[in-house]
């Protein structure tokens, strides 16, 4: 009995574990698939949000007021960002977007490192610090509602990609850009707005993320390592795929840390990961 | 083609000066002055590390100063001006950057030997650049003072010329069976099961090893070890392990962020143990009780310092004043306070010297014996062994009662009685 009760504790913890992820995972993978680009310093954009939601919630705006100022915020940065700055590396070489989006990553940590110092700072008593219990499973609500945020933004995520009329545009570009030009869509606007969309959606993640971590410059790169590893597995591109890659990641996770040890918990992970690229490249719901 | 070569040219200019530079950047601060004696002190006074390092010299130089000075503490050493035994000669120090980085830290220590004719050195915080500096005042036969590294592994190379007053992790480990110890002989409460848990860097790994030999050699019973990667952004397994292992106490070495996940985990979970007992880092951050507020009373962690050691030595106070007024008002920490002792047990031993031989420095420092009411710290005494390490070092043992860290252990520094076991997770 006791032993079940701990299994349904290590389910029930793993899948919101895995949903947290996904909240990190979504906006990497929609710039991915609209305009090939990996933002390596997709965990710095988080950590920036994480900052940002920091600053309103000393301000007197909590993380779950602070949300969505910090998500427009996030999507104007990426916006200008864009047009700044990756516009210009999509008309150099494939590479220049890994070397630019890296250099941007080593930029933002080390400009967070002197202008905010590399101390912790977290939320002063942050909301929602108790548990909610169902049967003998406890879960933190802070955890929950980040959980359920994930849920609810990948879901209006997915909807706007399906069933917008910029959504379809986006989907244009992202199968052939050329064509998407020849049909009368402005690609660098859709562009901009994919990558303003998925920095928004990291600003969502960040001010829910507050509610239980700290923030500090390298504070996103552990998540994004986890993320770029969700968006391969799940699939390049593929929304639903970062939410059931991340859902697979947190389970394996928190599986592996239980039955085998807590030192060896990403070896299943990155095993999983394997298989995939080896048997699937594509990734799990990805499309070739 | 003409201008690409010479926007070459100009180029490479720019990067000889760069690199001209950063080889300065590694750089000594001061200009050496004859007939003082000159102690080279490797610091991270830039880099990651540099509040810390700003910290760290601050208390080397008001140390200096003292021993320079005419003002008596109850400390070694203090207010005659200068080392007596050599002419009252004063106390130079020279500072050199490490950058936090062993190769910067070894190129500091040998510009100190070789161009600033440095006696001694001392320095230099981070283990990491301990353990290189230190080799090249070993390859130089120069004494080294290192006063606030804490790997244990550092005296366990065979120096001959490595001197360390903190105590080492491992020492703070025996500190909590010191503890338990104690509360059997005095309150009769007693102990059996450990769960230790540590992230699975150099910090976490040697601390947990410490204490998993400790469990077994004082018959206690190792309920579980868990290790955990330090950069993790969730402990469900983990904090499953701890409670299905049912412990006693938690012996736990984690950062802020997983110290702040596990301890949400541990009250989620409704680990009840009668104590946690955290090797300080991530447990002694201003952030872990402003945080977690209410749900952070009771915790233990170890320190090697606490401004109550006024009740032992009144120079506690009067040079956390001193320290205040030269350093933005900040206290003297465990940190300042340790770097402050080793300066004046280096002026101490190259007085006893009456030389600044190296070898007649070493043989000094050999023979230091300092009783521990004549420090700031909660040591029994300074006193090296065989391998350079102070044998008398002990830490402390603070817990969180209302929000604010109030020393428990030992209880002759003590100033507020335990809480044992430590309170119910608030609901």
């Amino acid at each position: 009995m006791e032993a079940l009760g701990t299994f349904g504790q290590l389910l029930a913890g793993g899948l919101l574990t895995g949903l947290v992820f996904a909240l990190v995972a979504v906006g990497l993978t929609l710039v991915y698939g609209v305009m090939d680009v990996v933002n390596f310093a997709h965990g710095e954009f988080l950590m920036l949000a994480m900052y940002a939601a920091l600053g309103l919630a000393l301000v007197g705006l909590g993380p779950l007021v602070g949300l969505p100022l910090v998500a427009i915020a996030m999507f104007l940065f990426g916006i200008v960002v864009y047009r700044v700055f990756v516009r210009r590396l999509l008309a150099g070489p494939p590479e220049a977007t890994v070397f630019g989006t890296f250099g941007l990553l080593v930029l933002m940590q080390g400009l967070a490192q002197a202008l905010l110092t590399s101390d912790y700072q977290s939320v002063p008593s942050p909301p929602l610090q108790g548990t909610v219990r169902f049967g003998a499973i406890a879960l933190s609500q802070a955890t929950l509602v980040e959980g359920l945020g994930a849920l609810v933004l990948t879901a209006a995520l997915f909807a706007f990609v399906e069933y917008t009329e910029t959504g379809r545009a986006m989907r244009a570009v992202a199968e052939d850009r050329v064509a998407a030009t020849l049909m009368g869509i402005d690609v660098q606007r859709v562009n901009g707005l994919a990558f303003g969309i998925g920095a928004a959606c990291v600003g969502a993640a960040g001010a829910l993320l507050m509610l239980s971590y700290p923030v500090y410059p390298t504070a996103g790169a552990s998540f994004a390592l986890t993320a770029f590893v969700i968006v391969a597995l799940g699939g390049f591109g593929s929304i639903q795929g970062a939410l059931v890659g991340a859902v697979l990641v947190g389970l394996l996770e928190v599986f592996g840390g239980f039955y085998l040890s807590p030192e060896l918990k990403m070896v299943p992970v990155y095993l999983a990961y394997l298989a995939v690229v080896l048997l699937r490249p594509q990734g799990l719901l990805g499309r070739r | 083609m003409k201008e690409v070569r010479l926007r070459v040219r100009r180029f490479s200019t720019v990067l000889a000066a760069v690199f001209a530079l950063t080889a300065a950047g590694g750089g000594v601060t001061h200009a050496a002055d004859p007939p003082e004696i000159v102690i080279g002190s490797i610091l991270p006074l830039t880099g990651p590390s540099a509040q810390t390092g700003a910290g760290l010299r601050t208390a080397q130089q008001l140390a200096a100063d003292l021993v320079n000075g005419h003002v008596s503490y109850p400390l070694p050493l203090v207010g005659k001006s200068g080392l007596p035994h050599l002419g009252h000669a004063r106390i130079k120090l020279v500072f050199a950057d490490s950058q936090g980085k062993p190769d910067q830290a070894r190129a500091a220590a040998e510009q100190l030997i070789t161009q600033e004719h440095a006696v001694a050195l001392i320095g230099t915080y981070a283990s990491s650049t301990t353990a290189t500096a230190s080799q090249v005042a070993e390859r130089s036969g120069i004494p080294f003072l290192n006063p606030d590294s804490s790997a244990p592994g550092l005296t366990a190379r065979g120096l001959k010329w490595f001197f360390r007053t903190t105590p080492h992790d491992g020492t703070f480990a025996e500190n909590f069976f010191q503890f338990f110890a104690d509360l059997k002989k005095t309150k009769n409460i007693g102990v059996k099961r450990v769960a230790i848990v540590g992230e699975d860097g150099l910090f976490g790994s040697g601390a947990s090893d410490a204490e998993e030999a400790l469990v077994k050699k004082n018959g206690y019973e190792l309920a579980t070890r868990v290790s955990y990667p330090a950069t993790t952004t969730e402990v469900n397994a983990e904090v499953q392990k701890v409670k299905t292992s049912s412990p006693d106490v938690i012996m736990q070495a984690s950062y802020v962020p997983d110290a702040l996940l596990y301890m949400r985990g541990y009250k989620q979970q409704n680990v009840e143990v009668k104590a946690i007992l955290a090797q300080d880092a991530g447990f002694i951050d201003p952030n872990f009780v402003r945080t977690l507020g209410a749900d952070a009373e009771g915790v233990f962690t170890r320190e090697v310092f606490s401004l109550e050691i006024k009740h032992r030595n009144q120079a506690v106070p009067l040079i956390d004043q001193l320290f205040r007024e030269r350093f933005a008002g900040k206290p003297l920490d465990g940190n300042t306070a340790r770097d402050f002792m080793g300066v004046l047990v280096l002026a101490d031993a190259i007085d006893r010297a009456g030389s600044t031989k190296p070898e007649a420095i070493r043989a000094a420092l050999q023979a230091t014996n300092i009783p521990g009411k004549l420090t700031l710290m909660p040591w029994n005494r300074i006193h090296f062994d065989a391998t350079g390490q102070n044998d008398g070092g002990v830490g402390i043992i603070e817990q969180v009662q209302n929000g604010k860290y109030e020393t428990v252990w030992p209880f002759d520094v003590s100033v507020k009685p335990v809480i044992w076991p430590m309170p119910a997770w608030k609901r």
